[in-house]
């Protein structure tokens, strides 16, 4: 192994591929910041760039830079303006919003920057050390226990409610999974649920769908109530670094969401998304009681848990890449792609053949990390000051961002209408306290989930796959408890409150 | 009744909707050979309108309590007259408006005009700064998407052929 890192450094510390490095971090955390435009799209953009360099690790490591660069870019548009432009940001937005709405908007950006830069690099070393070994572990997940996973992830909504909003919660998610059935499945081709309207047979988008649910209802609260955006803040940056005792707080909680995001992001198709809502309720969950209510509000913990754990993941996501060729994300699917066209196979053969272009992606990540780090913090109060714009700018620019965001996914008009339309009807849910987040993950995981429900269904004949394969069973015992415990304490939560005795 | 419920109402009858859709229509047209399958089309979303129909009835008929007091920072929505309410409509209207102009009339005339208007409804009346800032936004996202990235944006209306 020690050999194989000196390849790759040998390789990647050339002038040439520190440059690629360096100028594909600042293309992706530029692009990233635009709403819509996620790292898949950035790097499928980037591709015909690559292809032309020619040499397969030079190429490689431009388009890790592209990777990380725009995977910082899209939390800071999570962070700044609550627009999360891709799936894995989601819960960026939980607690780095509220920290920016609290004048602590560079702090928030160096935590995400910080956090991410030991996800990934933690993830870089696990890459080095288990690759193999996980890669067989991975094939062992069957779709009834992805199914099984996903039910897991969706159980742990309930760390995005408070107490006595169980019940919400679970509607939204529900609801969210009711969405995600709209238009043509990838299994039944069989338009569902479009009521006839052409627009429909594709679906709901899922740019759309995030930046109605949390962009735009910020926007409008920002016009409907003046006194939110001339906050304290006043457009200063305060607070860059962060303390002494927020460091130690954090450490732990970067330590454990990394190799739990690493694990996930092993794990074919369940990815940085996942990984990421299943780190942020983690770290929730194992909280004390007081850091508990804090989350959501502006815990610097939940900023780090899900920024950790994403990147750690997408890192993850390389193991089943360059050890079996099967790509787990849609941007490792396009890394593939490029791989192919740059004549490389990934595949068990990989790290025998061609040591040293395995070596070299991965110790082009860890300075891909490095140098986003090096880059990025120096630009922080630069980029916080977007903060600074006046208000009468600052809002027609977020709601023509979020309708761009929706619009060149898409290129269709009809989905801007939908993303007014589906605006309104997330300001009301917020009126009356609804959770909009578990709506948002239940889109996101519902496709996922009925493909594994769908398969394991058609491989076992039935609903027998429950009981047949014990991982499942297990996962799915993980799942009915993470449900049935909040709503157990809350309740006796509340008999306790009323003064009746419990029964022990 | 507070808006909680009435929203737990309105869901619950959509989802009856979508229920009903599961269980008795959807599956009439359904080809012989995949009737043989273990699962349906509408298989899942059968599952999904039982749950759904349960949650919204929790909310609708348990005896959680709704609290009235809002949160500090929220905004409550029984005073939202008090709200510039008139702002926000007259920017959900204008983005309506962009959304349908957006083809006919081409990226760069509806996207200044839909900034440089959003800014004047909240109060901007420096149209010596607005308009330089609106525009020189505009052609810099324009270039951006379009010539950059090379995703298609018809620049000038519809008249004027496709452009770029």
């Amino acid at each position: 192994m020690l050999e194989g890192i000196m390849i790759g450094l040998s390789t990647a510390f050339t002038l040439t591929n520190l440059m690629m490095v360096i100028g594909g971090c600042l293309i992706g955390t530029f692009i990233g910041m635009l709403p819509g435009l996620g790292p898949m799209s950035i790097i499928s953009i980037m591709i015909p760039v690559a292809i032309t360099i020619g040499d397969p690790s030079a190429a490689l490591i431009l388009l890790a830079g592209v990777y990380y660069g725009a995977i910082f870019g899209g939390s800071t548009s999570s962070i700044l303006i609550n627009a999360p432009g891709v799936a894995s940001t989601v819960a960026t937005s939980f607690d780095g919003y509220p920290l920016a709405r609290a004048g602590k908007a560079g702090k928030a950006l160096t935590v995400a920057a910080i956090s991410s830069f030991c996800g990934g690099s933690i993830g870089a070393i696990l890459l080095m050390i288990f690759a193999p070994a996980l890669a067989t572990v991975a094939l062992l997940f069957h779709s009834s226990e992805y199914f099984a996973l996903m039910v897991v992830g969706l159980s742990a909504i309930a760390a995005f409610a408070g107490s006595g909003q169980v019940a919400k919660a679970m509607l939204m998610t529900v609801l969210g999974l009711i969405m995600a059935t709209v238009g043509e499945g990838a299994l039944f081709n069989l338009p569902r649920f479009t009521m006839g309207i052409m627009d429909l047979q594709s679906g709901f988008g899922f740019i759309t769908l995030a930046m109605a649910m949390f962009a735009l209802p910020e926007a409008l609260y920002l016009v409907l109530d003046p006194s939110r955006s001339n906050n304290e803040t006043g457009g200063e940056i305060k607070d860059l670094r962060i303390t002494k005792a927020e460091a130690k707080s954090i450490a732990p909680v970067i330590g454990r969401q990394s190799i739990q995001g690493f694990l996930i992001g092993v794990l074919p198709g369940a990815g940085a998304t996942i990984a990421s809502f299943l780190g942020y309720a983690v770290e929730r969950n194992i909280a004390p009681k007081e850091e508990q209510d804090q989350f959501g509000k502006g815990s610097v913990k939940g900023l780090a848990a899900p920024e950790a754990a994403n990147n750690a993941a997408c890192t993850g996501s390389f193991v089943p890449l360059l050890t079996l060729g099967i790509p787990g994300s849609g941007t490792t699917a396009i890394l593939l792609g490029a791989l192919i066209a740059l004549n490389v196979n990934p595949g068990p053969r990989l790290m025998v053949d061609q040591p040293e272009i395995f070596w070299a992606v991965i110790i082009s990540m860890y300075i891909g990390n490095l140098v986003l780090l090096v880059l990025n913090l120096p630009l922080i109060p630069y980029i916080a000051k977007v903060l600074a714009v006046p208000r009468n700018y600052l809002i027609p620019f977020i709601l023509f961002f979020t309708m761009m965001g929706a619009y060149i996914g898409q290129n269709n008009a009809t989905e801007l209408l939908l993303l007014v339309g589906l605006g309104i009807c997330a300001t009301v849910l917020r009126f009356a306290d609804y959770p909009l987040a578990p709506l948002l993950i239940g889109f996101i995981l519902g496709s996922m989930l009925e493909d594994n429900f769908a398969r394991s269904m058609q491989i076992y004949d039935g609903i027998q796959f429950i009981v047949e394969r014990p991982m499942t069973m297990g996962l799915l015992g993980i799942a009915a408890i993470l449900i049935v415990l909040p709503s157990y304490r809350a309740r006796r939560a509340r008999n306790r409150a009323k003064g009746i005795a419990d029964g022990d | 009744m507070a808006l909680d419920r009435w929203i737990a109402l309105i869901i619950l009858m959509i989802c009856m909707a979508y229920g009903y859709a599961a269980f008795f229509t959807m599956d009439a047209g359904l080809p012989p050979f995949m009737q043989r399958n273990a699962i349906w089309p509408s298989t899942f979303p059968k599952v999904l309108s039982v749950l759904a129909i349960t949650c919204a009835l929790i909310i609708l008929l348990g005896q959680g309590k709704s609290d009235d007091e809002a949160k500090e920072g929220d905004i409550n929505y029984r005073r939202l007259m008090d709200y510039n309410l008139g702002q926000a409509l007259l920017l959900l209207a204008m983005m309506a408006g962009y959304a349908l102009m957006l083809r006919p009339v081409g990226f760069l005339i509806s996207t200044v005009a839909f900034l440089t208007l959003g800014a004047m409804v909240l109060g901007e009346r420096k149209l010596q700064f607005l308009l330089p800032v609106t525009l020189l936004a505009t052609g810099l996202v324009w270039y951006l998407v379009q010539q950059v990235l090379g995703i298609y944006l018809r620049p000038l209306p519809y008249v004027f052929g496709t452009g770029g």
